[in-house]
Formats: structure tokens, sequence, C-alpha cells
């Protein structure tokens, strides 16, 4: 049984329902990658997860327990959320903004212990943002402040980190850089579990992929195993080849060209 | 279940500028505490009769009943200990409003409380007639709870839940009509209106010993609570999803901080009528200075904002001897010149 499982979930949004009877379950240790075309409830389902959202019906259990029944700063010692929009507070320094995610570990009256210190550094040295520490986040780049966030989940110390579309909004160097990180972290043993847009970067990083479409979990598995022309056909309606990414080996979806050549334009 | 090392060996000292800056803040706490001190000696000692500072002293080591220690001990201490109080909780208040609704204008008019215990205040003194502020205190305070839960209410009526937007939309709104019914009460009954007219502008002067003892347990419950929200705040700060993920209470929360801020507005605008100015300027200007960080802020504006205030009443004292201008007026005479220039020095920090 996996540490973070959900059961017969009825997901909506107010009257909505975006899926219904989902199950999942998040293999431990495992870089797992959520796709989908827009709307098929992917960044629902991880908000689930997260207890972001709370089913309709079904539940959502982590280490056995479900997820809203446990205290709220237990469930922060064990399940880190990068949300897809979270607020940068004015004027506040990189070192301060990764210090907050020590809140579940903080008791009322407790001051800054060693322990929060060591994780705050340790977080600042993975993600890089060290010699950033006195920085204002406002000021930082695209990249530099999507490390500081993840920074800031790091300090956190939670064993499962979830993340909602990480790398939107950032270019593509960046793109690769947050995912490269990502790959490091699950590499140290951590549980990582992504909403990603990109196919072939879902491919290339995921060891375990979720595919939805309309609220439904379509297929689940290795990347090598799941992707097939037919399953990206018949989950995004387009046509495709796949070959082999030339420098992972993974799957490289490679949509179809258009039928007609473009009619040279006469001058 | 702890999660595993990161990898890398990171250097595990907090950098100097870190250390430095919390030791900055920390004495810059000090200093405040020190003008606090200072600012209410003054308050002890000026006003339409100035006494020096060794008979302030004497009025408590030695008292002889003269009448220098008569208006020290009767008047000017329990005016003091009001306007410590006064402002100390609207400072807070206003810091707490600002934060809880993450909207740089915020203060405790905001969500109608300000306004909510001015209307208990008046039914009580305006329409009823009565007169011990003992009594009417707690309309003020009835008034001040009525509003926060009304705009609680209204707030979070919609599916989705409160929100800081809809929270303020719906505490304007209830602040408009409380407001426009105290002027219906006082507009009918010109009595009233004269009964009102001091209490009205806010004054620290109209308070009996008596009256100050009864506010002081909600201010004092008011402050704890208000400063021990500092770091689900902090949390709360960096967006509703980021806070429950890190596991803030948000809904807990929220109640809390109304709760705080309802004990701290009508103690304080029971004690000395409708202050506008302090809450809104004094956190606004400490964020400026000492940053985003509740735990910090929260002190700061408790501390300043009523340096501001006593400050003020001192000066309305000493100005106009041998009457005196109300607080409420002078609040805003001395702080907006320094309220503008700060905004001109630095753009006002968005939240």
């Amino acid at each position: 049984m996996a540490r973070l499982t959900g059961s017969d979930l009825t997901l909506a949004y107010e009257q909505r329902v975006v899926a219904s009877s989902l199950n999942v379950e998040i293999p431990d240790e495992s870089f797992t990658v959520i796709i989908g075309p827009n709307a098929c409830g992917k960044s629902t389902l991880l908000r689930a997860l997260a207890r972001m959202l709370r089913p309709k019906t079904g539940a959502v259990h982590l280490d056995g327990s479900v997820i809203t029944s446990l205290p709220s700063k237990e469930v922060a010692r064990r399940l880190g959320l990068l949300p897809q929009t979270s607020i940068v507070p004015d004027g506040i320094t990189v070192a301060d903004l990764v210090a907050r995610g020590r809140y579940p570990h903080q008791r009322l009256m407790r001051q800054w212990s060693k322990a929060d210190e060591v994780a705050v550094a340790s977080a600042m040295a993975a993600t890089d943002v060290t010699s950033l520490s006195e920085r204002i986040v406002d000021e930082l780049s695209g990249g530099q402040r999507q490390r500081v966030w993840l920074a800031m989940a790091l300090a956190q110390e939670t064993p499962i980190l979830l993340l909602d579309e990480p790398t939107t909004y950032l270019d593509i160097s960046h793109q690769i850089e947050v995912l490269d990180l990502c790959a490091d972290l699950h590499e140290q043993g951590r549980t990582m579990v992504a909403v990603l847009h990109d196919l072939n970067q879902a491919c290339r990083y995921a060891t375990h992929l979720i595919v939805m479409r309309d609220g439904v979990l379509v297929a689940e598995g290795e990347p090598a195993a799941v992707m097939t022309p037919d399953l990206v056909e018949q989950v995004f309606d387009l046509r495709c080849e796949i070959i082999a990414d030339p420098q992972s080996g993974t799957p490289l979806i490679v949509p179809e060209a258009r039928r007609r050549a473009r009619t040279p334009v006469a001058h | 279940m702890t999660a595993p090392p990161l990898a890398g060996t990171a250097k595990t000292e907090p950098s100097a500028a870190t250390r430095g800056r919390s030791a900055v803040l920390a004495a810059g706490l000090l200093a405040a505490l020190g003008l606090l001190v200072l600012v209410a000696l003054l308050s002890v000692a000026l006003g339409a009769r100035s006494v020096p500072l060794s008979t302030v002293l004497t009025a408590f080591t030695a008292p002889d009943g003269s009448s220098d220690h008569t208006v020290i001990r009767e008047l000017r201490v329990p005016r003091t200990i009001l306007g410590l109080g006064v402002g100390a909780a609207l400072g807070l208040a206003g810091a707490l409003m600002q934060s809880l609704t993450r909207n740089p204008l915020a203060d405790p008019g905001l969500l109608g409380i300000n306004q909510g215990a001015a209307l208990g205040a008046t039914i009580a003194i305006g329409l009823l007639g009565l007169t011990n502020p003992a009594v009417y205190v707690w309309f003020a305070f009835a008034g001040a709870a009525l509003a926060s839960a009304l705009a609680y209410a209204l707030g979070s009526a919609a599916r989705s839940g409160a929100s800081p937007v809809r929270l303020a939309l719906a505490g304007v709104a209830l602040g408009m009509v409380f407001t426009a019914v105290s002027s219906a009460i006082l507009r009918m009954d010109s009595q009233a209106f004269d009964r009102m007219r001091f209490w009205l502008t806010g004054s620290l002067a109209a308070q009996t010993s008596d009256v100050i003892i009864r506010l002081v347990p909600f201010m004092a419950v008011g402050i704890a609570l208000g400063l021990l929200l500092a770091k689900p705040l902090n949390a709360l700060a960096l967006g509703e999803e980021a806070g429950r993920a890190l596991g803030v209470a948000v809904g807990r929360t929220r109640v809390l901080t109304a709760v705080a801020v309802t004990l701290l507005c009508g103690a304080a605008t029971a004690g000395a009528g409708p202050l506008w100015f302090v809450g809104l300027a004094v956190p606004h200007a400490v964020r400026a200075v000492v940053g985003p960080d509740q735990r910090w802020l929260l002190p700061y504006a408790a501390v300043l904002a009523p340096v501001l205030l006593l400050g003020a009443d001192i000066v309305g004292r000493v100005i106009a001897t041998p009457g005196e201008v109300q607080v409420g007026i002078m609040c805003a005479v001395v702080g907006a010149p320094v309220f503008i220039l700060l905004a001109r020095r630095r753009r006002l920090a968005a939240l």
C-alpha cells in the first residue's frame, strides 16, 4: 500500500463535477507526473491529494489515515505542496521566505531552533539560492524565484512533495533547471508528484506517468510502456509519431506535420 | 517519517546579515519601548499645568495631597494609561487587519468594526441617555462584535468561503450602514448630539479610572492573542493555498484574528471614541521600515502606535492651553505629514 492514495474520489468545484470514481495511487519514492489536456482535472487531482480540495465522495489517504482527519500541521510535516499561484510578501528576502517553510515544525512559543536553521540552509544550498539569501524576492528573475519557492517547500522537510505546474511561466532553460532539480530531489529519496504540460519533459523525468482525460484516469505506468501514438491521439486528439529521445532514450512525441504544405507566396 | 537529507553540505550557520538584521530589529524595538516610556512620562508631566518630572516621581513615591499630585494621580495617569492601551490596541488591530485582508489600506474601520462600536455607543448615549461609561462600554463592544460577525458572515456567504476581498467589501458596506444609522440618531436629537460631540471626535480625557480598569482586560487579551497570531499570519501571507499547505488552520486563524481585532477595537473605541488614523498609518509606516515579518511588525505597531497617540495628545494639550485640542484631531494633524513623507520616500508596501 502506497503512502499517498485516493480512492473512489468525486472531485467537484461547487456543483461542477470534475472527476468521479477516481482511484489513484502514488508509488512510494516515485517521480510521478500527471499529464492530460487542459481541464482534464489533473490540477484538481493534485489539489485533492494535497487536501486543498475536499472530495465530495471517497477519500485521500496518507499513511493509511484519511488525510482530512489528520491535524493540518501533522500533514504538513509529511507532505508539501508548491501551489500554482503563491503570493510574495512585499519586501521579503529570500532567506525569510525560505524560513517560512518551517512553520509546521514550529510551536506557538518555541523560538527558531538549530534544526530550523539547518533545514533552511540545506534547502537553500540544494536549490542553489544561498548566494541570493539577502536579496528581495520581488527583484529576482522568474527562474530564481521558482527555485526560492522550491527551497521554501524543501525547508518543510517532507518526504512527499507535490508541485502544481512548477515550470509554467518559465523559459525553456529555466524549465529544465527546475526539472533537473526535481529529479535530484527524487534521487535523494523523496516522492515527487508534479503536474506538467510538456509531454516530452514528462516522459523524460517521470518514473511513473498518470494520464488523464475528462476526469478519468486513462493510463498509468512507466513512460516507455504508457506512451503510444494511440494514447496520445485518444487523450490529446493529436496524431503523432513517437521516437526515442536521442539524449535520454525516453519517448519523444513528434506531432504529425500538416498534411498540405503551405503554398509558397509568389512575389 | 523524516525527509531524506539534502545533497551537498550546506553551511549551517545563519548568514551574518540575517543575524545582524535580527539584532538591529531587536535593538530598535527596545529603543521604541524606551521612547514609549519617555512619551508616557511626558504625558503625565505636561499639560495645561506642567509639572516638573521630579514632582511626577514624588506623586507616586510620596504623595502629599497637593493639587499637583492630585492632578497627576487622578487625571494624568489614568489618561496616560488609557492612551497607552488605546494606542497599542489600535496599532495592533490595524496591523492584524492589514495582514488578514492583505490590503495595505486596511484599518479597523475597514471591517466596519469601529463604526459598529460607535453605533453601539451612540445608541447607548444618544438614544438611551446612558451617561455612565462603565455601562455604555458594553454597547460599544456589542456593536464591534456584531459588526465583525456580520462582516464575516456576509463576506463568507459565497460558497467558496471568505476571501480577503469579500471580507473588505462586506466590511465597507456595513461600516457605511452603521455610520448612516449613527448619523440619523444624532441628527434627530440635538441633545444627544451635544452629549456625543466630545466622544465622536476621539478623546482620551473623558474616562475615569474605574472605566479604564474595565477596559484593560479586554485590551490585554486582545494584545496577547494578536501577538500570538504572528506565525500563522506569516504563513498565510504566502497565499491561502501555500498557507494551508504549510499546515495553517486557515479558518481558525481568520476567526481568531477577527476576535482579537474585535476585542482591541471595541475596547479602544469604547474608551476613546472612534480614532481613525492610528490604526492605518502606524502599521503602514512600520512595515516600510521593519519589512513584512509579522513577528516584528505586530510588536512594533503595538509599541509605536501609543507613541503617536500620546504624542498627539500631549501636543493637543500644550498648544491650546488652557483648553485642549482633542486627540482624534491631533493624531491626524501630527501623523498625516509623517505618513505623507513616508509615502513619498518609498512606494507604499503592498501585501
